[in-house]
């Protein structure tokens, strides 16, 4: 009963951490809010994973949180183009956003917890908020950092129902893979462009 | 030694090394190398079969256990990869004509290990996360640090990374269908979510879009290698799908869909590539009719379906490659490659300008290159199966020819009293030349792919039924 209670909650800071990445322009909440996302993760794959694998997606995924952190404050010239650039549109557009996506959840979860039963209503509903969140994040933005959290939420998302479904490690270990290589890509991309081009005649 | 250490390991750790150890001066012959020597084992050393050299015994051990899942490469596999390893060598080798060695070279091997891998892996539904992590390695390829990443790359990992939970969730609903054949709704949902992945994957129409985006962006090198690489192994995948579970093959609509998005695929890309007017954007187009035809061959109701898929991915890795080389040499001089940009190039950089048009007339479908006899051999089954389908696909090869004829007319747009020059390097010309030959070769003697292409069917017992 207790472990129900505790896994509803994470379905709730879930919904409070892909909402919050969706609707804040401060990177530093953005990238706080997704590690409490991975916190709600975490909970919710080990329903149905052994807690040392579980643990392994919550290290991971912290371990994104930090790449992505350190490479967003060594750009701080990126805070400009931001502001005036990225999110056309309103707080409120995004809050309502987030709230179709609940619904469409909430509508939706009873409806595979018949189709695939023993997979559990908050790990269903907590998976499809971040699918649904992500989507929604990536329909809304061309940002890169905020283009790859949308990413890394749709696999968080992904890997909850998954855990359900396949326990291999191998699995565990490569979506980790995808996870810290996501976040290098991410921090990558981001920095690209502000190295100077150095041809070879120069090096020489 | 097993095979997987051999074709994954190896080339993954080689290109590793070559990163951090080597400079860019001998980085594409020893990686070129790498991959031509790998590339012989596979063709000569058969695998799981004892060999005696003298008084010496050696066998290639066919699997190895990794986090209790196998990566398995057997006897039918080593065609394959002298065909794969053979194509990446080619690729490795020409990034010294083209400029881009060092860090083409160590990630070109690491991509291809990747995808080698995800044909070994086994369930070889985690071939998924296998193509995912060579997706994202190939991302630096296309994106110098000095440059500012466009919005083509930022699609192309979107979309690849979509594919991947769609497969994974769609082999899980798979076992499901075995299981349990007659549950009609899971057999539909499994097929959409099956569906879903495989046209990110390939980048089914309107999918494709990233792709031109790309090809404006990027060096058409890097470009070129990703749109040989990721759909060669795609197909690859999608034939062991198809192999595998006997309702896909069987379902019609399945059948449908994966034809009729192979001709939308062809009669698109060859329409819009010949109202283009650049030169990386009509490469895209034409990678993207190329896909389509693979995707056209692959939905064919014929027992040789495996070795029409296999005639027309072989050509295509020489094909790109030609291309790809002699836009990045082009390139050089005539940023950014609209046709403002490269008229009278003719007069300047034959040799490349010859071979962009040899490949683009290949890939056309044009008699005596190396594109030819698998288009033949895929009109006479279409032609069979759907005459609309046909004309579709004819026209989408027509706009292609279309395009060809205004790029040449562009490049040989020069003042009367310009002079002809040479202005390729010797290893270009080289290059370009062999690989000009190879088309014609290939053109007019397909008889000499027979013995690897005969041999490939092999790997989908199912499938010649």
């Amino acid at each position: 009963m207790l472990a129900e209670i505790i896994s509803w909650v994470a379905v709730a800071l879930a919904l409070t951490a892909s909402t919050a990445i969706m609707v804040s322009r401060d990177w530093r909440i953005s990238l706080g809010a997704l590690a409490l996302q991975y916190l709600a993760a975490f909970w919710l794959v080990t329903r149905h994973l052994p807690f040392a694998m579980g643990s392994v997606k919550l290290i991971a995924g912290w371990m994104v949180v930090a790449i992505l952190g350190m490479t967003r404050i060594n750009l701080a010239n990126l805070e400009q183009e931001e502001s005036e650039a990225f999110y056309p549109r309103g707080a409120a557009f995004r809050v309502i956003l987030m709230g179709v996506v609940a619904f469409a959840a909430a509508g939706a979860a009873p409806a595979i917890e018949a189709a695939i039963p023993g997979l559990g209503l908050p790990v269903i509903a907590g998976g499809l908020i971040l699918i649904g969140a992500g989507m929604a994040h990536l329909g809304v933005t061309s940002d890169l950092l905020r283009v790859t959290l949308g990413l890394l939420t749709v696999i968080s998302g992904f890997e909850i129902l998954y855990a359900a479904v396949e326990s291999a490690i191998l699995v565990t270990g490569l979506l980790a893979a995808v996870n810290l290589g996501l976040s290098v890509l991410g921090a990558y991309l981001l920095t690209a462009g502000s190295v100077p081009f150095v041809s070879g005649e120069e090096e020489l | 030694m097993s095979a997987p250490i051999i074709w994954i390991l190896l080339p993954f750790v080689s290109g590793a090394l070559i990163l951090l150890l080597l400079g860019e001066k001998y980085a594409a012959y020893i990686g070129g190398g790498i991959a031509a020597f790998l590339a012989m084992i596979a063709l000569f050393v058969p695998i799981d079969t004892a060999l005696l050299i003298g008084s010496v015994s050696i066998k290639i051990a066919p699997a190895i256990q990794v986090f209790g899942r196998s990566f398995e490469l057997v006897t039918a596999d080593g065609p394959l990869l002298a065909v794969l390893y053979g194509l990446a060598a080619l690729w490795l080798f020409g990034t010294e004509a083209s400029g881009t060695a060092h860090r083409f070279v160590s990630l070109g091997l690491m991509i291809v290990a990747l995808l080698t891998a995800s044909i070994a892996v086994e369930p070889f539904l985690y071939a998924a996360l296998l193509l995912e992590i060579a997706a994202m390695l190939v991302v630096p390829l296309l994106v110098p640090l000095y440059q500012k990443p466009g919005k083509g790359v930022v699609r192309f990992i979107i979309y690849q990374t979509f594919a991947m939970p769609f497969i994974l969730f769609s082999g899980w609903m798979l076992a499901g269908v075995e299981a349990s054949p007659g549950n009609l709704s899971t057999t539909i949902q499994s097929g959409v979510m099956l569906s879903m992945g495989f046209a990110f994957l390939f980048g089914v129409f309107p999918l494709y879009n990233w792709i031109p985006q790309l090809m404006e962006e990027a060096s058409p090198y890097a470009a070129g290698f990703l749109l040989w690489a990721l759909p060669t192994f795609t197909v690859i995948f999608s034939l062991g799908f198809l192999d595998r579970y006997t309702w896909l093959r069987n379902t019609s609509q399945i059948a449908n869909a994966i034809f009729y998005s192979g001709v939308i695929m062809t009669a698109t890309s060859g329409i819009f590539g010949a109202l283009q007017r650049h030169l990386g954007r009509i490469l895209g187009y034409a990678a993207i009719a190329e896909t389509g035809l693979l995707l056209t061959a692959i939905a064919l109701k014929t027992p040789d379906m495996v070795s029409i898929v296999f005639l027309t991915l072989i050509p295509r890795g020489l094909e790109l490659s030609v291309w790809a080389l002699a836009l990045s040499i082009i390139k050089r001089r005539a940023y950014p490659l609209r046709f403002s940009d490269i008229q009278g190039m003719a007069r300047k950089y034959p040799i490349a300008v010859g071979a962009i048009f040899f490949a683009h007339l290949s890939i056309a479908g044009f008699p005596l290159l190396a594109g030819f006899p698998s288009r033949l051999a895929l009109w006479q089954e279409l032609s069979l199966q759907s005459l609309s389908a046909s004309l579709w696909v004819f026209i989408g090869l027509l706009g292609l020819l279309i395009s060809a004829l205004r790029t040449l007319a562009a490049f040989v747009m020069a003042k009367e009293d310009t002079k002809w020059e040479m202005n390729e390097s010797p290893i270009q010309t080289v290059m370009l030349g062999i690989g000009m030959a190879g088309l014609l070769v290939l053109g007019m003697f397909p008889q000499s792919l027979q013995p690897i292409i005969s041999n490939l069917p092999a790997l989908f017992q199912h499938l010649n039924q």
